[in-house]
């Protein structure tokens, strides 16, 4: 049976523009991703218990509300903190450059700016998918990638 | 509400046990209540991997079954909104609970959109409560394929009460029926026009129907119109309680629990527990054999292969489609191998 | 595993040879290949218009301006005797920061205020809040009390003054505290001209603002209108908003249909209530957005004025001239203006300003070229305003009104654009009007397909966007501005708001509280009630978890 990727997209914070999260669900979808898409007013716990029950391969999220700094790396501590080292989180929004850095250090996958196209995001999780998920199968034991996201 | 344990122990015996394979760690982590390994284990059986057998031979019947609650009914009737509720009051109660929400599969994309989260924003927290979400990946049930072996397992975790959400799609909700304890059949005052082309199957399924936003026009007619197309059930079965509710405003969840429990002491009376415990296993197993029949045969076979020279043959417009599986079962049921 | 790649087969057009169009995408009347010609709606686009395309009821379209139907504007002479307000957002960080930023752009000549807050206030929660963290004074300015309110609009003479806040779900709440503020400045609410956004229908539809259900959060909105025409004569009580629909991806079409839809449903509610729709129907606004295609949008403004006078005098049989006139702020797309190369914003919000000129709109907020990325700087926002400026002065455009009335293509455009809008409202009609299609999730599904298809399209390149993909520059690094929010803004804040919940006194609070939870529960209006708890120091988040506890907290289903 094909592995399907399982994506998690949703918005954390309080900020309600789900035009982009919805068009990239979308564009998954048509991709032949599963998108559990969890929606707005996502706090970092909600996502987190959500991507754990989900066995999600990768978690997304939009944040054009400008609180990435504090969301993404309190996502990123949670995920870690519940065994999900092996998961990427990803997204994207109104995130300048250094940011996208200093996240990226932190253990954050690509986060990707206005103007990308839904194409090279699902390029990215696919490819990050092949190379760093085993394959749904692998008996029993977690997979022995330990570390950040890269 | 807990259900007799499956499979009741066979008494001892003085000759040695047939030896059983090592149990996979993930089955022990399931069973001491890990959310993580539950999820994994649920992807493992969902793909249909090699594992899942072993996992799931692993933890059958260690735990109680939890009764299955499943939720069908026409889209928009408010489905999502009654689970989040009906598991709110199970909370409230102390029960821990298992929700499985399917939604369909694209069938020209194979992705899908699981959106029933969304609703359950409420219980996103909290431990006691395992929301997993499913594609239907082709099955036109109304459930996934293997919904009812991810319901095995919410058992083995803990689960106390598992509820199942149907795509609701209304094409067919037989699988609800196979895999719930009971069956939820949600309605609104709009849904006339749904009953009428599926007045059959969903009034044949229900156990229990909720006329749901029953604030809005017409709900009294609706009543009435069930009520009469009730009458016209045979006799002798259970009679399927009409709750109202408006979900959204939290009212009618209680009565619903009453009209569950009311099914649920009908349905353990002896004569009836007996039947329907076996009509369930003869289901999975009827299930279970025909699947891995058809797997381990179509692969052996290289059904793909011959599936796929017949297509050829029926676009040159040679055979019709019927004629031509005829042949590729015809063929592999005398040669095997792969097509010539 | 890799995911097997045959089931994923996305529906393209298939590919062209290269330097050929392909064919279903060429049309035959010699335009240039791409898409067929056709306005950002859909709306097909002809390759010459000639007078048989006038309407035939051009006759009643061109009623000059300032008679009915108002296609061609709401008042004689339009601008020639009055410019339009230009009134720019502004709003971030505390109170005293967007009250310099007041007094800065009422200095530069904006001649209106208009107030953006935080996201917490406009979800209704106070800075000390969980959900608050990290979002206090972002987007906006930060107002949990009445105090943050005077703070606020210190020095500002009310009366002279008119002021537009962009909040909804807490909109009552802001309201009364601007009263409240007036009160102890000594000015009567009679006198206080302005607009509170308040429109809860768009949220559920777009912009996803929202606390407690569609049901209760209209019945609020529909206190504020009550009330306002009671007490507030000049106060515009809500604006009914299609810019937020539009930036979540509608067409212009169904950003007039479902807009008017909104109005036609709140006028419903007032009505169901007993009011006079000729004396609250005068201060009922509305807020357009101005996109990209030029003539389109200026058909929009047009068809909207006729259909608004129509519907409230045919359905709604109002007699005021007033009653039938859509009066409306417009703003240029946010959702136009690209990260690639911002100076091109500015072009681009010109053209959009323009189009709301010639469409004849009552005020206007352009924005400033950096504001996809950021608060605006100062010289952005002031370019922005110079725009208008060099718009209302410099163009002649001012010099008559509707300017392109009888214009072949523009008469034609506003004919088929009103015919869709009307297409939509009989739909919505038909289903039992917006709030039973907003529950059903209609226009909510209507938007997300808009913007999957337009996505789509720009991806294939069948849309153009200048910077992004075509024209591109040659590694470009976007910079986007971190506008660094001072973490002592949201530290003061919250110790403000802790400050004012222990001094204020205890026994006035907690009874002007229980009178609000009373009145939740029943069907009176409730701005008495909520001036009351306003007065009494009651936070804007306190009022709110009493909406909340009444009414339930919403969640919307997955609409895709």
């Amino acid at each position: 049976m094909a592995r399907k990727i399982r994506v998690l997209v949703g918005k954390a914070g309080l900020d309600g523009h789900d035009r982009g999260a919805k068009v990239v669900a979308s564009a998954m979808r048509d991709a032949g991703f599963e998108v559990i898409y969890t929606g707005l007013h996502q706090t970092p716990e909600m996502i987190v218990q959500a991507a754990v029950q989900e066995d999600v391969d990768a978690v997304a999220l939009s944040i054009l509300s400008g609180a990435h700094m504090t969301l993404f790396p309190r996502v990123l501590e949670l995920m870690r903190e519940k065994g999900l080292k092996d998961v990427l989180l990803t997204g994207g929004g109104i995130i300048p450059k250094e940011d996208m850095e200093a996240l990226r250090k932190q253990g954050v996958g690509d986060l990707f700016g206005p103007g990308t196209t839904t194409g090279a995001i699902i390029d990215y999780v696919r490819g990050w998918v092949a190379k760093h998920r085993a394959p749904a199968g692998a008996a029993g034991a977690a997979p022995a990638r330990t570390g950040t996201s890269r | 509400m807990s259900a007799a344990p499956r499979g009741a122990a066979a008494p001892a015996s003085k000759a040695s046990p047939p030896t059983r394979p090592t149990p996979p760690p993930l089955a022990g982590e399931i069973l001491k209540g890990d959310p993580r390994s539950l999820a994994r284990g649920m992807t493992l059986v969902e793909n249909g991997t090699p594992e899942a057998e072993a996992l799931l031979d692993a933890v059958y019947g260690k735990k109680p079954a939890a009764p299955r609650v499943g939720f069908t009914g026409p889209p928009g009737a408010g489905k999502s909104t009654l689970v989040a509720e009906y598991a709110r009051l199970l909370r409230s109660q102390g029960h821990t609970v298992g929700v499985i929400a399917v939604d369909p599969t694209s069938p020209f994309t194979g992705g899908a959109i699981l959106g029933d989260r969304v609703r359950m924003g409420e219980h996103a927290t909290d431990g006691k409560v395992f929301i997993r979400s499913m594609a239907t990946r082709g099955s036109l049930g109304g459930l996934a394929a293997r919904t009812a072996e991810l319901a095995e397992l919410l058992d083995a975790w803990g689960s106390e009460t598992t509820l199942i959400e149907t795509v609701g799609v209304g094409q067919s909700e037989l699988d609800v029926a196979e895999t719930a304890d009971t069956t939820i059949v949600v309605l609104t005052p709009e849904s006339g026009d749904a009953i009428q082309t599926l007045k059959a199957g969903l009034m044949e399924i229900a156990d229990v129907l909720v006329l749901n936003k029953a604030d809005n026009p017409g709900a009294d007619q609706m009543t009435a119109a069930l009520r009469s197309s009730l009458a016209f059930r045979p006799q002798g079965g259970f009679k399927p309680p009409i709750v109202r509710t408006i979900a959204t405003e939290r009212k009618g969840i209680e009565e619903l629990h009453a009209a569950i429990a009311e099914h649920r002491a009908w349905a353990v009376r002896p004569e009836q527990a007996a039947r329907l415990r076996k009509e369930r296993v003869r289901s999975r197993l009827r299930h279970a054999v025909r699947e891995g029949l058809l797997d381990s045969w179509a692969a052996r076979q290289g059904l793909e292969s011959w599936i796929e020279a017949a297509a050829d043959q029926v676009l040159a417009g040679g055979v019709s489609p019927y004629r031509a599986a005829r042949d590729v079962i015809e063929r592999m049921t005398r040669h095997g191998g792969n097509a010539s | 595993m890799a995911e097997t790649r045959a089931e994923t087969k996305v529906k393209r057009a298939p590919a062209a040879p290269p330097g050929h169009a392909p064919a279903a995408l060429s049309p035959a009347d010699g335009s240039r290949p791409g898409i067929p010609p056709e306005t950002l709606s859909g709306i097909p686009i002809e390759p010459l218009y000639t007078e048989k395309d006038l309407p035939e009821d051009l006759d009643h379209r061109m009623m000059p301006p300032g008679e009915f139907p108002y296609l061609r504007g709401l008042h004689p002479g339009m601008y020639r005797a009055r410019l339009w307000t230009m009134r720019q957002f502004a709003g971030y960080g505390s109170a005293a920061h967007t009250n310099e930023r007041f007094h800065y752009l009422l200095g530069h000549g904006m001649t209106g205020l208009s107030t953006a807050f935080d996201m917490p206030t406009l979800m209704g929660y106070d800075a000390d809040h969980p959900m608050s963290l990290g979002e206090v004074g972002r987007e906006g300015v930060a107002v949990s009390t009445l105090d943050d309110m005077e703070i606020l609009f210190h020095g500002i003479p009310l009366d002279q003054v008119t002021t537009s806040m962009t909040i909804n779900a807490p909109a009552i709440i802001l309201l009364a505290m601007y009263v409240a503020v007036a009160e102890k400045n000594g000015i009567p609410p009679d006198k206080l001209g302005g607009t509170v956004q308040a429109d809860m229908l768009k949220e559920f539809i777009a912009q996803k603002e929202w606390i407690i259900p569609p049901r209760p959060s209209v019945k609020i909105c529909v206190d504020m209108i009550e009330w306002c025409a009671e007490h507030m004569p000049k106060w515009n009580s809500i604006s009914i908003s299609g810019y937020h629909i539009r930036e979540a991806g509608a067409t212009a079409a169904q950003e007039l249909a479902f807009t008017l839809a909104d109005g036609i449903g709140y006028v419903e509610e007032c009505v169901k209530r007993g009011m006079d729709v000729d004396v609250f129907a005068p201060r009922l606004s509305f807020f357009w957005d101005v996109h990209n295609d030029f003539f389109e949008e200026i058909a929009k403004f047009r068809a909207g004025r006729k259909i608004w006078a129509e519907v409230m005098r045919d359905r709604f049989h109002a007699k005021n001239p007033r009653s039938l006139m859509l009066r409306t702020h417009a703003q240029t797309a946010g959702v136009s203006l690209t990260a690639q190369q911002p100076l091109n914003n500015v072009a681009r919000v010109a053209i959009q300003a323009l189009a709301a000129v010639l469409g004849g709109t009552q005020s206007l907020h352009t924005n400033s070229m950096d504001e996809t990325l950021a608060l605006p700087t100062e010289e952005a926002a002031t370019v922005a305003l110079r725009t208008q400026q060099i718009i209302a002065y410099e163009t002649g455009v001012t010099a008559t009104p509707d300017p392109l009335g009888g214009s072949y293509f523009v008469e034609a455009l506003t004919a088929e654009i009103e015919k869709e809008a009307l297409g939509y409202i009989r739909r919505i009609d038909e289903m039992g009007g917006i709030v039973v299609a907003v529950e059903k999730g209609y226009p909510q599904k209507e938007i997300a397909d808009s913007a999957y298809r337009f996505q789509q399209q720009v991806e294939r390149g069948e849309r153009v966007i200048v910077g992004v993909n075509k024209f591109q520059a040659e590694n470009e690094e976007i910079t986007i501005p971190v506008l660094k929010i001072d973490p002592e803004i949201e530290r003061g804040q919250i110790d403000r708001v802790r400050a004012v919940r222990a001094r204020r006194p205890k026994e006035r609070h907690a009874q002007a509280m229980s009178a609000l939870r009373d009145a939740c529960m029943s069907t009176k209006n409730l701005m008495p009630f909520v001036l009351d708890a306003v007065r009494a120091e009651a936070t804007l988040g306190e009022i709110c978890d009493v909406f909340r506890e009444a009414y339930g907290v919403y969640r919307e289903p997955a609409v895709f």
